[in-house]
């Protein structure tokens, strides 16, 4: 066996054979390097959660023409540490006939089910916390685990408002799931691959976002119901269910629900940027691959703002709008886009312009099947767009049909008396 | 080994992810107050005092969308070989794919015009 070099920067890549080399036991040397791997990752979403606090309120602020929190640190950007302190210190009230349980349980879903996603997000080339061949189907897979904590919390609750809450956004969250994962399902066709690293890859030439626009688009907007973000904000209906499934909870357990909301955004975002804006390629990571870090954060920054920016803007919509949108729009136009996507990389083939080998790395080698690709999606786009018009142009005008009937028949019966 | 060690990696996650929102729970609950009384842990509902049972049945409607939801979430399952392999096989995959997406639009289609999907 060669020799490793421990020093300090090394290894943090090599710690479980430096670890052994040092004479330690090896699987307690793997177990310790697995471990601090672990902490590191599922801290930095923690971390991060600090800053997104003031960042949210302090967009939101912007936008309603506000100052938002500034008062403690510069910029007020400490202010999550003392809101973090006093939530520490108000009464864990449990509701009378709730079943304490899983009523205690569920904001401890809620926080693990976003903490865990991390586990499968490239950073850089090297560093990832677990680089599943179905880190995709992963990702899905742990997702789905909100819509668990949702019902449990608003049954658990024995509050009327929180089951009527849980029940809607329960027909949210698994409604919108169905688009996320076709979604999903464009990237993975184009890379060949499931697994997270292989799909920012796979994006070396050209993002997917340019070749697979109408997937990326779909992906955003059905991110933004599963993280009950408005203009799809239903769980939190403050006018008509009070606050939805979490309305019993006071002190951490509810902080629980709320940082589990904001880091369930957050993670969103990076994971979009992932999928679709290239992850951590950007030039020089080859050399340094630390780089692919600062990439990752430029380009989730951005899209997290995007929903942010959003979210104040745009007014929140009702839940039979947000059902029918979902089901007769979203779920067909994904379908189609499954299908176009794949008579698109047909046609790829046919025509024998996938870049091969090496040349996958290259810009000018991904032109053309990208070119391709992206007619199809704007082609899609349009005629959708057309026929939503069209569809919304009847419907307006026999709306206008009905009202003129009526107004008719009100002067004849006015007339009448 | 490079393999099982991925999975032990999302195992020991799966350990401290659960600990992670534990520990300020529990923190919580050392320093929080605790006075609790009937009034203070009666039902919430905006000091009106609540009327029958909490856990009743709830309107149908949500069992329908549940439903589609599942036949859509078990085929959305096996299109992901599919898509995984799809770049190396030839038209006979493309036509394989159309016809299982198009059974899958077909239940669609057929609860659209059942008026599965009209919120009533």
């Amino acid at each position: 066996m060669p020799e490793l070099e421990c020093a300090f920067p090394q290894v943090v890549n090599n710690l479980a054979p430096c670890l052994a080399q040092g004479g330690m036991n090896a699987d307690l040397a793997n177990f310790i390097s697995i471990l601090l791997g672990v902490v590191l990752i599922a801290a930095l979403p923690l971390a991060t959660l600090l800053i997104l606090l003031v960042v949210e309120r302090k967009v939101a602020a912007r936008v309603q023409d506000r100052i938002g929190p500034n008062r403690v640190g510069p910029y007020g950007l400490l202010q999550s540490i003392p809101d973090a302190l006093k939530m520490m210190t108000k009464e864990d009230i449990t509701p009378a006939g709730a079943d304490v349980f899983i009523y205690n349980l569920a904001p401890i879903i809620a926080f693990a089910s976003v903490v865990l996603l991390w586990a499968v997000i490239p950073f850089t080339p090297l560093h990832i916390g677990a680089d599943l061949s179905i880190g995709a189907l992963y990702l899905i897979a742990v997702a789905s685990i909100g819509t668990v904590k949702i019902m449990v919390a608003g049954w658990s609750s024995n509050n009327k408002y929180a089951l009527l809450g849980a029940f809607r956004t329960i027909a949210q969250l698994l409604s919108y799931e169905v688009p996320l994962v076709l979604a999903l399902l464009i990237p993975v066709m184009i890379a060949g691959t499931m697994s997270m690293q292989g799909l920012v890859e796979a994006q070396r030439g050209m993002w997917f976002f340019f070749m697979a626009p109408v997937a990326a688009i779909m992906f955003f907007i059905a991110n933004q119901a599963e993280t009950g973000r408005a203009p799809f904000d239903l769980l939190e209906a403050e006018s008509e269910i009070i606050a939805g499934y979490n309305i019993e909870y006071s002190g951490f357990k509810w902080g629980m629900f709320m940082a589990g909301e904001f880091m369930h955004a957050f993670t969103a975002s990076v994971i979009f940027a992932v999928i679709f804006l290239g992850g951590w390629i950007g030039p020089g990571t080859d050399q340094l691959p630390i780089l692919g870090f600062v990439y990752l954060g430029a380009k989730t920054v951005v899209v997290y703002i995007f929903g942010l920016v959003l979210r104040s803007t745009v007014p929140r919509v009702r839940i039979d709008q947000l059902m029918s949108f979902n089901w007769k729009f979203l779920v067909p136009l994904a379908i189609i886009n499954v299908l176009v996507t794949a008579l698109l990389l047909q046609v790829v083939n046919w025509l024998g312009i996938a870049p091969q080998g090496d040349a996958a790395s290259d810009l000018i080698a991904n032109l053309p099947q990208t070119v391709v690709l992206l007619l199809g999606n704007l082609g899609v786009m349009g005629t959708v767009s057309t026929l939503v018009r069209n569809m919304g142009r009847q419907q307006r005008l026999a709306d206008e049909a009905v009202e003129a009937d009526t107004e008719v028949e009100e002067l004849a019966h006015a007339a009448a008396h | 080994m490079a393999v099982l060690n991925e999975w032990a990696f999302i195992g020991v996650f799966f350990a401290v992810a659960w600990v992670f929102p534990f520990a300020p729970i529990f923190l919580a609950r050392l320093v929080a107050p605790r006075k609790p009384n009937p009034i203070k842990q009666s039902t919430y509902e905006c000091g009106v005092e609540t009327v029958g049972d909490t856990w009743v049945q709830f309107k149908v409607q949500y069992y329908i969308y549940g439903l589609i939801f599942l036949v859509f979430d078990v085929e959305m399952i096996f299109l992901f070989p599919w898509a995984v392999a799809y770049r190396e096989l030839d038209f006979f995959a493309f036509a394989a794919g159309f016809l299982f997406i198009f059974l899958l639009a077909d239940a669609l289609i057929y609860a659209w015009r059942k008026d599965a999907l009209e919120w009533v």
